[in-house]
């Protein structure tokens, strides 16, 4: 059974304990900087979203990368290769939701693997803001599911307001 | 069904993978121009400097890859096609048949008319072969001119400085990168490399090439300023041309680039063309030109294969996007970076916190950007650009603050961008017009 981050951005407090724990988990050091989770500010607003890539089905980083770096797992995660990555940046510009970062420190990119299966944000997380569960939907209906949560409780518009250009672009 | 596909880059690479996918009894045969297996152009820097081993620049890792997909992978030249009679012959001589054809055969590097130019230890930097033979010559406190500091002598800069060498860059632009950044962009890199030891020579030509003094290094590099500089090893690095010769009397017609329909499709029955060789549309544009970078390669690839095997899919253009490190001063721009005709700008300047956002704007939609020295997120750039969202109120707050990118992200996009991440190889600008994923599955 697949499954994906799910983010409820409308409990998250801006605690950023999924920001530590991810940092920890991955680079061994307490460093938000260096988290594949970021968690948003919305300053006028006071309120916060947390953000991390969810896994495409087919991935744009993945198609940009010109030594195949990048490729899927098993439970369709995206993975990095830092022993094949060269650092060229490519997937950093080619992801549309911004969601591989270069990380200067190594040379490499980094982006969420869900932690081999046990991501260490949902663990953190205190409020359920962020939660791991079994997925059915791919990739395009995730974002859309996440990201229509996510910009209604970042803008205060009422529920279900997404755009009407939000058509499927996929799917058969 | 006979496909061949002349090139064997990331375009013609992932054209051969496609067709595989959609037609698994088809012949197909991969033509690689170089005695190498298929490998990335842009992994070259990086081997330079020695981050990575040749197997390391290798588009697919596995060396049994191309047997097990069952493409046949030849290497060699194209002398010549023949439209009509469906054949296409090697250089040595031998013919090969299709019933359609690809050409991804890229481009060559241009070799500037100086005098001396051909002289031993003046060098283009793009084959794997070149790439070797820099290794050569470039050694620690080796004296380098290198010429032409575009966006891929620039990307050359880089591997040559963390070699150890000694390097003069020569750019007849009045600044690096004059292509793919604005000025204070530009001027920042500059900057920057000549605080790093680079001596950065710009509105400069080379004016001839002679061998160097008895003991001294071999060459001596002439300027149009007057000065000489002694060098081991001239890189050049001026620009690129399609590598079309071969199609002279094929009935293929080629611009600038080989000319394709939306179809990506030449005006040649059953013989289409791909990446850096042919001219694709820009989607910020909506005209055809020359997009030579490495997800656009992918791009043209993957849609040609689908039109050569029957699966109509129209290409829409593709967003001109590039990203370069600059001895570790990382800068990026995209679509229409220079701003659109009618339209506002947005600003942030640190120059010497060599830090730079701007953003332009037509109408309410995000329509290109440049950055300097900032790397987290720079992507949602791409995804604002491509998918055309309307900012809204968020494009005042832009113009008055770029770094609230991220914010304005998260509240615009209620969706990821059209034809989503299903099908990242058919870039839909518009909505509405769906069209399946790409993936033929
Ligand atoms: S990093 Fe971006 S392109 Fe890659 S899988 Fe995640 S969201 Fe998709
Ligand atoms: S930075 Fe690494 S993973 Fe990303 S495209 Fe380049 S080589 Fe591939």
């Amino acid at each position: 059974m697949l499954k994906a981050l799910v983010i409820d951005a409308g409990k998250c407090t801006g605690c950023k304990q999924c920001e530590m724990a991810c940092s920890l988990e991955n680079e061994g050091e307490f460093n938000v900087a260096k988290s594949r989770i970021r968690v948003f500010d919305f300053h006028t607003e006071a309120r916060f979203v947390p953000y991390t890539c969810t896994q495409c089905a087919e991935a744009w980083c993945q198609q940009a990368c010109p030594v195949n770096a990048i490729t899927t797992d098993s439970m369709g995660v995206k993975i990095v290769h830092d022993n094949l990555c060269v650092g060229c940046k490519v997937c950093t510009i080619a992801c549309p939701f911004g969601t591989v970062n270069y990380n200067a420190s190594t040379g490499k990119v980094i982006k969420c693997d869900l932690c081999g299966g046990k991501p260490a944000c949902s663990d953190a997380c205190p409020t359920g803001a962020i939660t791991f569960q079994d997925a059915e939907q791919g990739g395009f209906d995730k974002m859309k599911v996440w990201a229509a949560q996510s910009a209604n409780a970042a803008t205060h518009e009422g529920p279900n307001t997404p755009k009407a250009s939000q058509a499927s672009g996929s799917g058969h | 069904m006979k496909y061949a596909i002349l090139g064997a880059g990331p375009a013609g690479v992932t054209a051969a993978e496609t067709l595989r996918n959609v037609d698994p009894e088809a012949s197909i045969t991969l033509v690689g121009g170089e005695p190498e297996p298929p490998y990335s152009r842009m992994a070259l820097p990086y081997f330079i400097y020695g981050k990575i081993d040749e197997g390391g620049t290798h588009l697919r890792q596995d060396p049994l890859h191309y047997n097990r997909e069952n493409i046949r992978y030849l290497t060699g030249r194209c002398g010549g096609i023949d439209a009509q009679a469906k054949r296409l012959y090697m250089s040595g001589g031998e013919a090969l048949e299709y019933d359609k054809l690809l050409i991804a055969t890229g481009a060559n590097p241009i070799m500037p008319p100086i005098p001396g130019a051909h002289l031993e230890g003046v060098e283009t930097c793009w084959t794997l072969d070149d790439a070797r033979n820099i290794l050569k010559l470039a050694e620690k406190g080796s004296p380098v001119v290198l010429v032409g500091a575009g966006f891929i002598g620039s990307i050359i800069l880089e591997a040559l400085y963390l070699r150890g060498c000694d390097i003069t860059v020569v750019e007849l632009a009045p600044r690096m990168v004059a292509r793919m950044m604005d000025e204070t962009a530009g001027g920042m890199l500059g900057r920057w490399c000549e605080a790093k030891g680079v001596r950065v020579l710009t509105r400069t030509r080379v004016a001839s090439i002679k061998q160097g003094a008895e003991g001294g290094p071999r060459l001596s590099v002439g300027l149009s300023s007057g000065i000489n500089i002694p060098a081991d090893l001239v890189v050049m690095a001026v620009g690129v041309r399609s590598n079309t010769g071969f199609l002279v009397g094929s009935g293929v017609k080629v611009n600038t680039g080989i000319a394709v329909d939306d179809y990506l499709q030449t005006t040649a029955p059953d013989i289409y063309a791909a990446g850096d060789c042919c001219e694709g549309v820009d989607l910020s544009t909506g005209k055809p030109d020359m997009l030579a970078i490495q997800p656009v390669a992918v791009e043209h690839g993957r849609i040609a294969a689908l039109n050569m095997a029957g699966h109509k899919h129209r290409h829409r253009g593709s967003l001109n996007m590039n990203v370069l490190d600059t001895i570790g001063l990382i800068s990026s721009s995209f679509g229409l970076w220079q701003g659109a005709q009618v339209g506002e700008t947005g600003k942030l300047v640190d120059e010497g916190g060599y830090k730079y956002m701007k953003l332009e704007f037509e109408g309410d939609k995000l329509v290109g950007a440049q950055c300097v020295g900032m790397t987290d997120h720079v992507g949602m750039l791409r995804g604002l650009i491509q998918t055309g969202f309307r900012m809204g109120e968020w494009k005042d707050k832009l113009l008055a603050a770029p770094e609230r990118l991220r914010e304005a992200y998260i509240s615009v996009a209620q969706g990821a961008p059209n034809a989503g991440p299903m099908a990242p190889h058919v870039n839909t600008p518009r909505a509405g017009l769906g069209h399946g994923g790409a993936s033929g599955h």
